[in-house]
């Protein structure tokens, strides 16, 4: 089914159901769908696991989200930021579980799951503390550990532009985990910047196509008149 | 700690100056390069003219630029420390999981990374201290410690007890398994791996002394490193 072009955000996440695996994009601010986080809170979805790159910054966004308490577990690479006072403060508080992934590890593991992938062995970070518990296989003289894929229910990111369809197209560095994260997640809503006609975006530019894009919020919309 | 050398030191602008150098002179033809964040993101403003250096950074960028300022600033287009950056001509965007297997791929000529510890055979500890109360966090370090063809590390030789950072085991929680190749420091330059450690080049200490204070390591000084050639070299 092709992508539906929601009225506004809380249309974007309707539905989200407790106990729901959240993939969030952005490296930072940059791509990050603040718009779309702070319509999740609002629909209240509870015990979520957000899988995301850092894990919050500030007070906004997926800071906001964490400062509910309804987010049960966090997967990501990096949390520890100058400004990530909010997850800092549930994490020593024991009040948020925490599974720290190498970001090439977490880029991967989503890109698997995207592709249909069961498994895949990665030499990132063999022989060190985030190798306990994995399993160990030695490909041509090289050691590799075994990575399994995440799969999310529903994924919230940002791109720059989208047509009706749902094709997208983003700008600069703020693409990082966007088109990774619409491969993996049963759901998948975009916040864009404009929305165009269906046939306005150049085939040959188009980064997600619309098989992957369910949902589409435009801070502005094209009239189609 | 012994302080008697301080004031000769190398500044951390010097050692980015001679990791700059290091790739111009070593990849002639222009090399494709990450800088780690903090300090070896200086090694960019060293980098001489026409080098044909293209810098990687993680977050997902082929060809970046300098830091932007002022109008330049735009929130979609950081690096991996998260500080607003330009685009060079020839500059490419690219999502996560390509940017790592670039990296992963042996696609990356040489990174350049901070170091809490490295060890004689080129174990690397940058990612952690250790200490309980510690939030962990990782980033693209794992992956680009294994990742990059030639991982060097850019640090101060002794910590600020005096305690060596070039050690013979890595006591700190390790980033990757033998992977740095070579290690920039105020006092001097080494190589590291499974031949265990070779003094490259000093800085305001004679070869001697170096070696003293880096014992019990065992390291073998390059013929270069003598007076006469160091010499000839200025």
């Amino acid at each position: 089914m092709t992508a539906r072009v929601c009225a506004g955000y809380d249309e974007a996440v309707a539905g989200t159901a407790d106990g729901a695996t959240v993939l969030v994009g952005g490296f930072g601010m940059a791509g990050m769908p603040v718009e779309l986080v702070d319509a999740l809170i609002r629909q209240g979805a509870a015990d979520l696991t957000i899988v995301s790159n850092n894990a919050g910054n500030g007070d906004t966004g997926l800071a906001a989200l964490l400062a509910t308490g309804r987010v049960r577990k966090v997967i990501c690479s990096f949390p520890r930021q100058s400004d990530s006072w909010v997850f800092d403060g549930l994490y020593r508080a024991g009040r948020i579980e925490l599974e720290v992934v190498p970001q090439g590890n977490l880029a991967e593991r989503m890109r698997a799951a995207g592709a249909g992938i069961g498994a895949f062995y990665s030499p990132t970070a063999v022989g060190t503390p985030l190798a306990e518990g994995k399993e160990v296989r030695e490909i041509d003289g090289r050691s590799y550990l075994l990575e399994y894929p995440i799969h999310g229910d529903l994924a919230l990111i940002k791109a720059h532009t989208a047509d009706r369809m749902g094709n997208l197209v983003y700008r600069r560095t703020a693409r990082n985990f966007g088109p990774v994260m619409a491969t993996a997640a049963r759901t998948v809503a975009v916040q864009v910047d404009r929305v165009v006609e269906t046939g306005a975006l150049d085939p040959e530019a188009v980064v997600t196509p619309s098989i992957y894009v369910d949902r589409i919020v435009a801070a502005t919309q094209e009239s189609a008149a | 700690m012994s302080t008697d050398h301080r004031a000769d030191r190398r500044s951390k602008h010097d050692i980015a100056a001679a990791i700059a150098r290091d790739i111009a002179a070593e990849h002639p033809d222009g090399s494709y390069v990450n800088l780690g964040i903090g300090q070896p993101t200086l090694v960019a403003d060293h980098l001489p003219a026409g080098s044909g250096v293209v810098l990687h950074t993680e977050n997902g960028m082929l060809n970046m630029g300098p830091a932007a300022h002022g109008d330049d600033v735009d929130p979609d287009l950081i690096n991996a420390g998260k500080v607003a950056v330009t685009e060079l001509p020839g500059a490419a965007y690219f999502h996560q999981a390509d940017s790592f297997a670039m990296m992963r791929g042996g696609h990356l000529d040489v990174c350049v990374l901070g170091a809490f510890q490295v060890s004689a055979r080129g174990d690397l500890a940058n990612w952690h201290t250790g200490a309980p109360e510690a939030v962990p966090a990782v980033g693209g370090a794992m992956d680009l410690a294994i990742g990059a063809r030639r991982v060097w590390v850019m640090m101060t030789l002794f910590d600020k007890q005096g305690a060596p950072k070039l050690v013979p085991e890595c006591t700190y929680p390790l980033t990757g398994l033998a992977c740095v190749e070579r290690v920039y420091t105020d006092l001097g330059t080494f190589a590291v791996g499974p031949d265990g450690v070779r003094l490259l080049d000093v800085h305001g200490i004679t070869a001697q002394d170096l070696v003293r204070r880096l014992a019990p390591i065992e390291v073998r000084i390059d013929a270069a490193v003598t007076d006469e050639a160091r010499a000839a070299r200025r």
